[in-house]
């Protein structure tokens, strides 16, 4: 028995370190289900960092962004959709909080340019290889 | 073809140019402002920072009277360059609420012992969950919150003496 105790109390221990800081480890650390840790991971790559504001709360080593990653890691493991915690956070902050913002009034001219561009680069394609035809 | 049309490109490009040599004289402002401001604050409840005062509980703000919230921490140093404005507010009367960002009690103790003590309540809030609700980007901030709970003004950075007088215009309008 007294060869056990150690180790007994050692597995006693163990839940209670881990319980310690329970959400501040999700800052540092990956959730356990992979597939939900990649899409934690998807997440975080496309949000801003609001302190450094070059970088994605992924790569930021900022606390704010450390919070954030936190944040986002809790609401994942409780089953929030990621699209949900965009939302939230663009509710709060606006779309400059992410990286992938939706499309609105002043968006559009991003998502529409590079259509606009392609349809005038064809169209002058076009009339300048028929001239050159006849 | 027609002629004028070969100047087209042209034309774009000086447009490009002169956008570009214009607002390079403008730096941008990266300031992050809250989307909460005109909505109610978000219900939170924070534990007490300090054993000599209470924390922070959502009835506060339903009072019928404005107060602010202050977001800070003992490791900021803007914070500490607003405590004389923030003093100031508090001889005037106005109810300030800490919201202590990633603190400790020993730390904030003593940060009020050197910058002096503005504060009705701190709430200790070690996850900056109550930051990132309130579209906060960073400390200090200030929000000014009416007797029913809804956010009406937001002040980013530290409070100067010559923002003293908006703020108290705002908890004027706000009663």
């Amino acid at each position: 028995m007294k060869r056990l105790a150690l180790p007994l109390t050692l597995l006693a221990a163990l839940p209670a370190t881990a319980q310690t800081g329970d959400s501040d480890r999700y800052a540092y650390s990956q959730l356990r289900d992979p597939a939900q840790e990649a899409k934690a991971r998807d997440l975080m790559e496309e949000l801003r960092c609001l302190v450094c504001q070059g970088q994605s709360i992924a790569d930021s080593d900022a606390d704010m962004a450390a919070d954030m990653r936190a944040l986002v890691r809790e609401r994942i493991a409780a089953g929030e959709k990621p699209d949900d915690i965009r939302r939230w956070l663009i509710e709060r902050y606006g779309d400059y909080v992410t990286y992938d913002p939706p499309l609105g009034w002043a968006t559009a001219p991003l998502w529409l340019a590079p259509f606009l561009l392609l349809g005038a680069g064809i169209w002058l394609a076009t009339r300048s290889i028929r001239r050159r035809r006849r | 073809m027609k002629r004028w049309l070969l100047w087209v490109p042209l034309l774009v490009f000086a447009g490009v140019v002169l956008l570009v040599a214009m607002e390079m004289h403008r730096p941008a402002d990266r300031t992050v402002f809250s989307r909460m401001v005109g909505k109610d604050l978000p219900a939170f409840d924070l534990k007490p920072m300090l054993a000599d005062r209470p924390g922070i509980e959502p009835a506060l703000y339903h009072q019928g009277k404005p107060r602010l919230v202050n977001i800070f921490a003992s490791w900021c140093v803007p914070c500490a360059a607003e405590a004389p404005e923030l003093a100031e507010l508090a001889k005037r009367g106005v109810a300030i609420d800490a919201v202590a960002v990633r603190d400790t009690p020993e730390d904030v103790g003593a940060f009020l012992k050197r910058w002096g003590d503005p504060y009705a309540r701190i709430g200790s809030d070690p996850m900056g969950r109550v930051q990132l609700a309130l579209g906060s980007s960073g400390v200090p901030e200030t929000f000014v919150i009416d007797g029913k709970g809804k956010i009406v003004k937001q002040h980013v950075g530290p409070i100067r003496e010559d923002d003293i007088p908006g703020i108290l215009a705002a908890l004027e309008d706000a009663r």
